[in-house]
């Protein structure tokens, strides 16, 4: 495990938000995940010796929860919300869009590793529908064209980065 | 009857030019006054007159607020927790988001008066992973909150000390259950907890007292504090008080959220006045009054029956007021405010099958009847879809939510039930016709 030590300090902070160490298990998974792009089975046992826990514990939860990944995404991630709000006026297009332009599947890295597309549950933005979440960012009242402009603009910023 | 006016309370300063989310800001506007007062009061008054004011939880199951704060077991000698759910997850609530971005401080006055009034000394903000810049903003608010110390130790000089943490979810519906989002602050998987035992006012966090409430509800604390509890109770309708933050979503002109007196505008005035009415061309067809978790309401049903008070009713749907018990009067819930509207372009069978595909990625698992009944309600939808319906898969569906309902752990058993029961219910011919007669060209919802 190789952490950043800014992850290092914001870890150790963590723990000493809660009465016992096992509840700060889901603080140091994000975290984790957020320095590492995932959590690998390394970052189990560490974060379970970190916490006094058994590796289980920890493997329990990143089982369960959504947002916790196993291997690494995309250098971008695309979360289209796919729930009925979004879905009435076009969630179910704008996500294909994105997969048409990526030229992937949900949930995979895309060849050349520009993004991982992923189709989530309601995003709480139902009023801006349909949201996409593109990174941290929510991105409200796309529909195809947006989510195809959104798109050449992720391509265009990694032909660069390159 | 045009529809009477906004009144924005808990949104006074969402979306408003100039406004901006930092402390200073939120001073200038008068903030942190009502808490200071507040704080110069007895805490069994503050409750008193959060008793009074009536305010019922705006998280979906519309409970008094002042009477579960009276249920907290004071007498344990353990320590008090308030944990307010920022959640947001149910299909159809776009309302938190907006406070926590935009008004932070609100939310954090709120709360400190809570702890205040029900002496926690500690205090966590569970919001729900997507948001994960809401949650820096949070932890912001409460850095600038200790800085001015109002929050933290012996605040502004009273002797009280009391911290707030942030605490993100990851991605999971169930940990907006009040027991689920507990454990899960404990570090283990959301499964809800079984009650009895497990009130959270008793066996709460680490089996200690707690006060489990919504964003909404707790900024209303803050504004109960500053009026009185009589005033406030004055605001909105006899049993229903307050205002109410309405999250409209779906096929209308205007979507959005407005904040009226509970009770004062009808459905109809919201979908016709206030949102616009349908889309060009388009007639309504059927309306989720308060989450996806509410029961349908078909447009031009109609209803009659007496409510909790007595009084006879005779009720169109666009004539049905919106507050709590005129909802479930009717027989669905005004839940989390979230009016999920469709036209005459939506197939039920369709919209059902998108609803239930969320019930059946977010069952904890931990009940057999909502584990596999949740499952097998989404792929009957889905094979209805996609081509191979039978004209008995209503009540195949049907048969399959009345066994999930009332035998579960937590409510989530009835909140997946209710939209198949109520669609099958109210759309009866579409379901068994859907395979003869499936509209040509629709949205995709599955
Ligand atoms: C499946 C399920 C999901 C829920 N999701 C939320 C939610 O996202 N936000 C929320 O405030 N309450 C949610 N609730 C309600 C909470 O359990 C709890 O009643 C509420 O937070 C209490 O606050 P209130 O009294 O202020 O409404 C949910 C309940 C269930 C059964
Ligand atoms: S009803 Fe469903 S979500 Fe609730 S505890 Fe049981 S399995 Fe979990
Ligand atoms: S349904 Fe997409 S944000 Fe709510």
């Amino acid at each position: 495990m190789n952490l950043k030590p800014a992850t290092l300090t914001a870890i150790d902070e963590a723990i000493t938000h809660y009465p016992n160490k096992r509840s700060a298990s889901l603080p140091l998974l994000h975290l984790v995940q957020e320095d590492q792009g995932y959590i690998s089975d390394a970052a189990i046992e560490w974060i379970a010796a970190k916490l006094g826990l058994q590796p289980i514990n920890i493997y329990e939860l990143v089982t369960f929860y959504p947002m916790l990944r196993r291997k690494p995404i995309g250098r971008r991630h695309i979360r289209v919300c796919r729930t009925l709000s979004c879905a009435l006026v076009g969630g179910y297009r704008v996500c294909e869009t994105f997969k048409k332009e990526f030229g992937c599947e949900l949930n995979e890295v895309s060849p050349g590793g520009d993004v991982t597309i992923e189709f989530v549950e309601c995003l709480a933005s139902c009023g801006t529908a349909p949201v996409v979440m593109i990174d941290d960012d929510l991105h409200e009242k796309v529909d195809v064209a947006k989510a195809k402009q959104l798109s050449d603009q992720i391509k265009a910023e990694s032909t660069k980065s390159r | 009857m045009p529809a009477p006016e906004q009144r924005r309370m808990i949104f006074a300063h969402i979306d408003e030019p100039g406004y901006t989310r930092d402390i200073a800001c939120y001073l200038k506007h008068g903030g942190y006054e009502v808490m200071k007062k507040a704080f110069k009061r007895q805490p069994a008054e503050l409750i008193e007159e959060v008793k009074t004011s009536g305010v019922r939880g705006r998280g979906g199951a519309g409970f008094p607020c002042g009477v579960k704060w009276t249920l907290v077991d004071r007498k344990s000698g353990k320590p008090i927790y308030l944990v307010v759910n920022a959640d947001e997850s149910e299909p159809g609530t776009f309302k938190d988001r907006y406070i926590i971005h935009q008004d932070p401080h609100q939310l954090i006055e709120g709360m400190m008066i809570t702890c205040f009034a029900n002496n926690v000394k500690q205090a966590y903000i569970y919001i729900r992973g997507e948001m994960p810049q809401g949650a820096r903003i949070l932890e912001e608010a409460i850095r600038e909150a200790r800085e001015h110390n109002f929050a933290g130790a012996n605040i502004l000089g009273s002797g009280y000390s009391c911290d707030i943490f942030v605490h993100r979810g990851a991605g999971a519906y169930i940990c907006g259950e009040e027991t689920g989002l507990i454990e899960s602050i404990e570090g283990k998987r959301p499964y809800p907890r079984i009650k009895p035992p497990y009130f959270p006012a008793v066996l709460g966090l680490w089996q200690c007292p707690t006060i489990v409430n919504n964003v909404e509800t707790i900024c209303h604390v803050k504004h109960i504090a500053d009026m009185g509890g009589d005033a406030y109770s004055l605001i909105g309708t006899p049993g229903n008080t307050g205002t109410r933050i309405l999250c409209v979503s779906g096929h209308v002109q205007r979507p959005g959220y407005y904040e009226f007196e509970v009770g004062k505008l009808t459905l109809g005035q919201l979908l016709h006045d206030v949102c616009g009415g349908p889309l060009p061309g388009r007639t309504f067809k059927a309306i989720i009054p308060g989450g996806s978790s509410a029961k349908v309401l078909r447009w031009g049903e109609r209803f009659k029956g007496k409510l909790r008070s007595g009084q006879a009713f005779e009720w169109g749907v666009e004539d049905i007021p919106l507050d709590f018990d005129s909802m479930a009067a009717v027989g669905t819930m005004a839940g989390s405010g979230g009016v999920i509207v469709m036209d005459d372009s939506v197939s039920m069978v369709e919209a059902l099958a998108n609803i239930n595909a969320f019930y059946a990625h977010e069952s904890c698992g931990q009940c057999t009847p909502c584990r596999e009944g949740s499952l097998w309600m989404k792929k009957i939808t889905t094979r209805m879809v996609h081509g191979a319906a039978r004209k008995e898969d209503g009540q195949l569906l049907v048969s399959v939510a009345d066994q999930i309902a009332g035998r579960t752990i937590c409510a989530f058993g009835e909140a997946c039930s209710w939209p198949t029961q109520s669609f099958v219910a109210k759309f009866k011919d579409e379901f068994e016709t859907y395979a003869t007669s499936k509209p040509a060209e629709t949205t995709t919802l599955i």
